[in-house]
């Protein structure tokens, strides 16, 4: 397994996420895994106990996981969005923007091209769920 | 026009640097084609039958002088000295190599412009009517709208690997010029009492299975666009098909769903969505609104001198009515006889540009119908315009008539062509050219895609010719009675398919029983639509 990268301050789970049936039936769970079909809105009424999230991308061209993460966010979660499975240096910057504060890829990431890929965006266009604020904010002086 | 600001800028220049580093590392070998493919698709570069081709955005259709003489440039320093302007208002280079890409790239940027999402299973290049800002029957340009959606759209992160691409276009008048309802979604302004809003039209589209989009919301508040074309992708990136890529489009999610409970889904999510403060402030669109807004000198109303018949023709043909006096909008065809649609020369680009400037406000448009529009020019000088068309080869009178062919690239240039397409287009333009019927069937639309995947519109033509592969030899079908315009429907096969030369006689004939069918002011797509398909037949396959 390739290295975590995390962008928490968080002791990171010591298990990996179980899938979303098996979480929602053991009260005592606090990590889960959701594959791209998975409504991650079954998730929103356990977001308490959760401390990870690990959302697989079996392929990373299937951007299922973009909208679940921003959905968790939404609704509040504040523990570890970790994105697991085929995931590339090119989409990071994506993932980040949509909650996402770990990455854990099946192919290791180049440190040199991830903190390249980080840096790069000095602006974005669109409230997502980072919280950053987007260009128009910006030029009318707002905050988002 | 829309200006960048230092942000956006930044943004387009951002994007050169990422996509430089992108092709490096492919180009090292560090990146697999598999890897880089989408990389470069965000991009518009496509591998092709003989090179990379790369497809560049001209949001909503609209650029100006300096940035049309940027193409021509482009033309003559990577490529062979011209462009194909495409049925999505953009324009394609056929012969580009991926050493140069980037830097390409960087010229592009240094005129407001890039090839940012072209290509790519994300939100395409917002296409919108050519004549906008201009047409006396819009209830407000529909460009500051289409910008606004521009810039929400761009690096996504959320809608960054949809299941399918995603086509959206602007109107804002009750007549079509955009094919707005064979879109994915399809936006018409409008106007509620003192209020403008927004109408979708979501699930249209062309393709294999092409759709008309339903209107799933007949007015959305203008201050909640954004957020509810947001709710709209977020239901489809969720639950749009991704099993199997040709089912992968809205329509078929909107199809298998049933419009009713797509519309739920999406209300549902817009309440949602809401409640989180992402839609722009109203300054945001007024400063937009303002650029397009630029008042153009008053002009003196003179009709121009019809005493020339060949200049009269060409006005009748190829002219649209402005909303300001003295004003009109011209369409330069790119469909000279025997030519390839669509393809200008980097000298025609040059001129263009310069005839904008001497004879409008320096604006030109691409249509979909793969031509070039002045949108204001001073009517008093249209004569001397006209004259500087013709020598240049541009100063075909033939729009919307049986000359005026939409063609996709086809056999000629892309890999996934069953039939040419080009050359068809040609011959037909030729015959029809030479038996001087042109004139008496008026308004003809006919469209040629050279596969199944309808990139040239085939199933919206009066005539629609589609280019099928039987047993090894390029065969043609004819479709009838398909429309893009405010009557949008799908043309319907004939039968059989013909050879390439069967196919001109097959459209011959097909006009033949128009002209001897039709009433007092029938367009062919009246008369099909009143008589039905069985004459056709009958004549087609006696
Ligand atoms: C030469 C390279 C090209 C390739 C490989 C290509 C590929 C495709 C494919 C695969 C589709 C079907 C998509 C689907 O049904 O989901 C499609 C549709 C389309 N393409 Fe192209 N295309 C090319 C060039 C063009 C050009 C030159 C134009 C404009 C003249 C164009 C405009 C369109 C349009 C309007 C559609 C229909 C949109 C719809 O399905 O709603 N394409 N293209
Ligand atoms: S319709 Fe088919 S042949 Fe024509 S450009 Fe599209 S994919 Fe190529």
């Amino acid at each position: 397994m390739a290295e975590l990268l995390r962008f928490r301050a968080d002791e990171p789970a010591d298990h990996p996420g179980i899938t979303v049936d098996a979480f929602l039936d053991q009260p005592d769970a606090d990590a889960v895994r959701i594959e791209p079909g998975d409504d991650a809105r079954a998730l929103i009424p356990h977001l308490a106990r959760l401390r990870l999230v690990e959302v697989n991308f079996p392929i990373f061209g299937d951007g299922r996981g973009y909208s679940s993460a921003r959905i968790l966010r939404e609704a509040g979660y504040g523990g570890e969005l970790r994105a697991v499975g085929d995931v590339l240096v090119d989409q990071i910057a994506a993932l980040r923007r949509c909650g996402f504060d770990g990455f854990d890829p099946d192919q290791p990431l180049d440190p040199a091209d991830t903190e390249i890929a980080f840096a790069r965006w000095s602006a974005v266009y669109q409230p997502a769920a980072d919280g950053r604020a987007p260009i128009w904010a910006a030029r009318h002086g707002e905050t988002a | 026009m829309y200006r960048y600001d230092d942000y956006d800028q930044a943004m387009v220049d951002t994007r050169v640097a990422e996509f430089r580093d992108q092709a490096r590392r492919r180009l090292e070998g560090r990146l697999s084609e598999d890897q880089f493919k989408p990389l470069r698709l965000m991009n518009g570069l496509y591998l092709q039958l003989h090179a990379y081709m790369l497809r560049v955005a001209i949001p909503y259709g609209t650029l100006d002088a300096r940035q049309m003489r940027a193409l021509a440039d482009i033309a003559d320093n990577y490529d062979r000295g011209y462009g194909h302007f495409t049925t999505r208002q953009n324009i394609q280079y056929n012969w580009i190599k991926l050493e140069e890409a980037a830097n390409l790239l960087a010229d592009l940027a240094k005129v407001e412009m890039h090839a940012i999402q072209t290509s790519g299973n994300c939100i395409r290049n917002i296409s919108s009517d050519h004549f906008a800002g201009a047409a006396a029957d819009e209830v407000a340009d529909p460009r500051p709208y289409a910008e606004l959606l521009r810039q929400w759209s761009s690096f996504h992160p959320e809608f960054s690997a949809l299941p399918r691409k995603f086509k959206i276009a602007v109107i804002a008048s009750e007549r079509d010029r955009a094919a707005m309802r064979l879109h994915d979604i399809g936006i018409r302004i409008v106007r509620r009492g003192d209020a403008l809003g927004a109408q979708f039209w979501v699930g249209g589209g062309m393709g294999r299975t092409p759709m008309v989009a339903p209107c799933i919301r007949e007015f959305v508040p203008i201050d909640q666009l954004v957020t509810y074309s947001e709710a709209c992708l977020r239901v489809y990136n969720r639950h749009g098909r991704r099993d199997n890529k040709f089912k992968a489009r809205i329509k078929i999610l909107v199809h298998e769903l049933g419009a009713a409970e797509y519309t739920r889904q999406v209300e549902e999510e817009f309440a949602h969505l809401l409640t989180l403060g992402i839609e722009p402030p109203a300054a945001e669109l007024a400063r937009i609104a303002a650029m397009f807004d630029e008042p153009l000198e008053p002009a003196e109303s003179a009709a121009p001198d019809r005493s020339d018949p060949d200049f009269a023709l060409w006005m009748d043909r190829n002219t649209h009515p402005h909303k300001l006096p003295g004003y009109i909008s011209a369409v330069i065809s790119l469909k000279p006889v025997g030519g390839i649609p669509g393809d200008a020369t980097a000298d025609q680009m040059r001129l263009m540009a310069d005839l904008a400037e001497r004879y409008g406000n320096g604006e030109l448009r691409v249509t979909h119908t793969q031509n070039i529009v002045l949108p204001h020019v001073r009517q008093a000088e249209l004569h001397g315009l006209w004259s500087a068309l013709e020598p240049a080869g541009l100063g075909a009178a033939n729009i919307d008539t049986v000359e005026d062919i939409i063609a996709c690239p086809g056999l000629d240039y892309c890999s996934l062509a069953n039939a040419r397409s080009i050359p068809v287009a040609q011959r037909i333009a030729e015959r029809f050219a030479a038996n001087g019927r042109t004139a008496v069937l008026g308004e003809l639309k006919l469209k040629i895609s050279g596969c199944i995947n309808a990139c040239g519109h085939h199933h919206a033509g009066h005539i629609g010719i589609l280019g099928v592969d039987r047993k090894g030899t390029e065969n043609y079908q004819l479709l009838l009675g398909g429309s893009e315009a405010e009557d949008v429907s799908l043309g319907k096969i004939t039968g059989p398919g013909f050879d390439e030369t069967g196919i001109v006689d097959a459209v011959e004939t097909a006009t033949k029983v128009y002209l001897k069918e039709r009433d007092e002011g029938e367009r062919f797509l009246d008369t099909y639509r009143r008589i039905g398909m069985e004459p056709f037949k009958a004549a087609l396959y006696g």
